[in-house]
């Protein structure tokens, strides 16, 4: 991008809503981590890097890894079978779910993956069942880790996907032709095409395990299978442990850093292009044997993924939703909860596209001040990244000593965290879709003089209308779901849909929750298919 | 004498469109397959190459039918237009796959690659990737992977397009060099009536899914029987 078409007045404004932006952002991030450290380096942390904190630490790294490791240990096969066979019955629609875990709440996932693997699941009953076996317990490592391949498998499965649809369809008839069997084919074209999105789903994969809350939370079980996240909520909640808290915090805050490094490092380029409804021809891979085989890799890909969710349908139905639509308190929590997501993701949006107006017409400027602020508008985005929302919680939560008096300072609070955390996620759909339109449009309504405010009402907001509505469906989803922020404030007043549903579970509340699990998921998934980033393109859409 | 190449009543379903092909060549004949785009020449192609299966019909190289044959097993070449090389893999590796596709190349074969990159004019260029390369340079590979693979049919589609025309001869007479020197025998696709008539000896003319014409190439531009063709040549080269 050379120069952008805005005339002086645009870019002046411009900066200054970016500005605007950064100041608000900045505070939304160092007040909560200024309070951290101020409180650490007040209070006498005597203890020091003890046992316990060493030992939770050790054990964040180790799940993070290991649910990395698997997600994409399994989605390398799967995304190969996937590819080689574009003719599967009801591809689309596997592809399709696997866009949903992306925008299901945690805590919905949660319970669905109990009711599966659980101890009264179903695979434990059809093993005692079959085979008289005693039950396995899924709390601890092993929940985690299947609820991260849940969550993340599908996600890596489509990045690299991806990156094998993008090779030219003459390398599979080259492939054939040659007579390439199907293990050179895959050391010699397939792999190289997968390795650089896998490395970047990794990398992704590894910093979402990193900062997972709600699931440690719920499928961790017991002081041995703890997280940092969890640990901070812990400390802050239950033990009244500031100091304890404030450790954690830091220890975070460092290992996000690390990841968030490492992320960039691997150059994890993110692919903006959406996946095809139909796949490639593959003329290369058209025997017996391997088709049998990757037709089994599908259906068992699929299987695990949609028996969650099929479990918290089925479970959800069964619950005495005519007794559930009488408690005010379901109407209440839905409320809150809407409200909240839809003022962070206003938030949201304001910010990011403040933040992305302010990186248009900067780059090729000689002024350092308006370069300085291209480049941190752009980081600002990212920068989010690096304090996960428990940590900028147990920051406001330390500052606000408990906040729990009043109602409108926990409000806000959660609101800010919700619209930070769908920030990275915004900033992505906007940045690029507001690129074009200015691109498309820009120099036309320069030449016709609709400049300004008149510009942004009726050339650019009505252009950026998909996209807009997209973000805003998006951010609202990630904020209906999220129990990090609401698990610190959360009180008999404030009372959002995840944390309801909290309370349901550990009331042991069963049906009650299934009902509310339902509701969530069915809310956000519905927001998920409105901001669909499925693929439905057609062959032509993508040139 | 056995034909290199023939289709036998080879009928195939696309979508909507029914397609039909019935014709054969003799060994060494070089056929210039011409037609609107959208007539099915790209199918005929692919029927041949066994990346589509017919409905029904028999494809027969050499007298032999091929039923349901995998690709790499007929005995063919292809070049395409574009990406014929792998983008990440040098050029020895390039056309080495053409030689062993599981890359376990002893001492002679490599000697062949070698060969085949002289044969081009490309001498020395083992190690360079396809990007290096200049996109005439990069289907003179494509070539010599061919002429290293001296198979009995080869298969070209569009594949001097966009290199501009002295390039194109030049590839042109190089291609037959090599067709000599393994004596194979040339289906080639094209839209270009020029390189038809400049490469080939016989045509397939292709409309709607049939072939409409299947003759010499001695005075098959001047015909005015065929009212296709006609319009064909006076809509000039279609894309």
């Amino acid at each position: 991008m050379t120069s952008a078409p805005l005339t002086r007045a645009e870019t002046r404004a411009a900066s200054l809503g970016g500005m605007a932006a950064i100041v608000l952002v900045g505070a939304g991030i160092l007040v909560p981590v200024t309070a951290l450290l101020w409180r650490g380096a007040d209070t006498t942390l005597g203890f020091g890097f003890d046992p316990y904190l060493w030992r939770i630490t050790r054990f964040t790294l180790w799940q993070a890894a290991l649910s990395t490791a698997l997600s994409i240990l399994f989605a390398i096969p799967l995304a190969r079978a996937l590819a080689r066979r574009p003719d599967f019955p009801g591809r689309v629609w596997i592809l399709r779910l696997f866009a949903v875990p992306l925008g299901l709440p945690p805590l919905v996932a949660a319970l669905g993956i109990l009711s599966v693997w659980g101890n009264n699941g179903a695979i434990n009953r059809a093993l005692a069942e079959l085979f008289g076996a005693t039950p396995f317990s899924v709390y601890g490592l092993s929940g985690i880790l299947i609820a991260h391949v849940f969550f993340n498998l599908p996600l890596a499965v489509r990045l690299m996907l991806l990156g094998l649809e993008r090779q030219p369809q003459e390398y599979w008839k080259n492939a054939a032709v040659l007579g390439m069997g199907g293990w050179t084919t895959f050391r010699l074209i397939e792999w190289p095409a997968m390795a650089r999105p896998a490395a970047g789903a990794a990398g992704l994969v590894f910093m979402l395990c990193v900062t997972s809350f709600t699931l440690v939370l719920i499928l961790g079980g017991g002081p041995s299978a703890t997280t940092l996240e969890v640990a901070i909520f812990q400390a802050l909640r239950f033990d009244f442990d500031p100091p304890r808290a404030i450790w954690l915090a830091l220890i975070q805050i460092a290992l996000t850093a690390v990841a968030l490094l490492l992320l960039r490092l691997i150059g994890g380029e993110d692919d903006r292009s959406q996946l095809l409804a139909t796949g490639q021809e593959r003329p290369d891979a058209k025997t017996g044997i391997s088709r049998a085989a990757d037709a089994v890799l599908i259906v068992a890909g699929a299987a695990f993924v949609m028996a969650p969710m099929a479990a918290t349908l089925v479970s959800g139905l069964a619950a005495d939703f005519s007794r559930l639509v009488f408690r005010p308190a379901l109407w209440q929590a839905i409320a809150t909860s809407l409200g909240i997501a839809a003022a962070a993701a206003t938030l949201s949006i304001l910010v990011a596209l403040l933040l992305i107006r302010a990186r248009f017409g900067e780059a090729g400027d000689r002024q350092p001040g308006r370069r300085a602020l291209h480049g941190i508008a752009g980081a600002t985005g990212s920068l989010v990244l690096l304090v996960p929302p428990v940590v900028m919680g147990a920051g406001w939560f330390l500052l606000m000593r408990g906040g729990r008096s009043s109602l409108l300072a926990p409000l806000a609070v959660i609101v800010t965290i919700n619209a930070m955390m769908a920030l990275p996620f915004v900033m992505r759909v906007l940045e690029t879709a507001y690129r074009a339109v200015l691109n498309r449009n820009g120099r036309l309504a320069l030449s016709l003089g609709v400049t300004g405010w008149h510009r942004i009402r009726r050339v650019d907001l009505p252009a950026l209308a998909k996209p807009l509505r997209a973000a805003f469906a998006f951010a609202m989803a990630l904020s209906l779901g999220d129990l990090g922020a609401i698990a610190l404030f959360g009180n008999e007043k404030l009372v959002t849909l995840p944390w309801l549903l909290y309370q349901s579970m550990g009331s042991y509340r069963t049906t009650d929750a299934a009902g509310i699990a339902l509701v969530l998921g069915v809310l956000c998934v519905t927001l998920m298919i409105f901001a669909d980033r499925s693929p439905v393109g057609s062959r032509r859409d993508r040139r | 004498m056995t034909p290199a190449i023939e289709m036998r009543d080879v009928e195939r379903k696309l979508g909507t469109k029914e397609m039909r092909f019935d014709f054969s060549r003799e060994r060494g004949t070089i056929t210039a397959v011409l037609g609107p785009s959208g007539s099915g020449k790209s199918t005929l192609l692919n029927l041949i190459a066994g990346f589509l299966a017919p409905d029904s019909g028999r494809v027969m190289i050499d007298g032999e039918d091929m039923g349901r044959l995998p690709p790499g097993e007929r005995g063919v070449s292809m070049v395409f237009q574009d990406n014929n090389l792998f983008a990440h893999l040098d050029i020895a590796t390039n056309i080495g796959l053409g030689l062993d596709p599981a890359l376990k190349l002893d001492a002679a074969q490599k000697d062949r690659i070698a060969d085949s990159l002289e044969r081009v004019g490309l001498a020395g260029y083992e190690k360079r990737l396809p990007g290096t390369l200049s996109g005439g340079e990069r289907q003179r590979v494509a070539l010599a992977r061919a002429f290293a693979r001296a198979r009995p049919l080869l298969l070209l589609d569009e594949p001097f397009d966009g290199l501009g025309p002295g390039l194109a001869a030049d590839m042109i007479s190089l291609m037959l060099e090599i067709r000599a020197d393994v004596d194979a025998t040339v289906l080639m696709v094209t839209h270009d009536p020029h390189e038809a008539v400049t490469t080939a000896d016989h045509v397939l003319f292709v409309n709607n899914g049939t072939i409409a014409a299947d003759t010499t190439m001695d005075g098959f531009f001047e015909r005015e029987d065929l009212p296709d063709l006609t319009a064909y040549l006076r809509g000039g080269p279609d894309r």
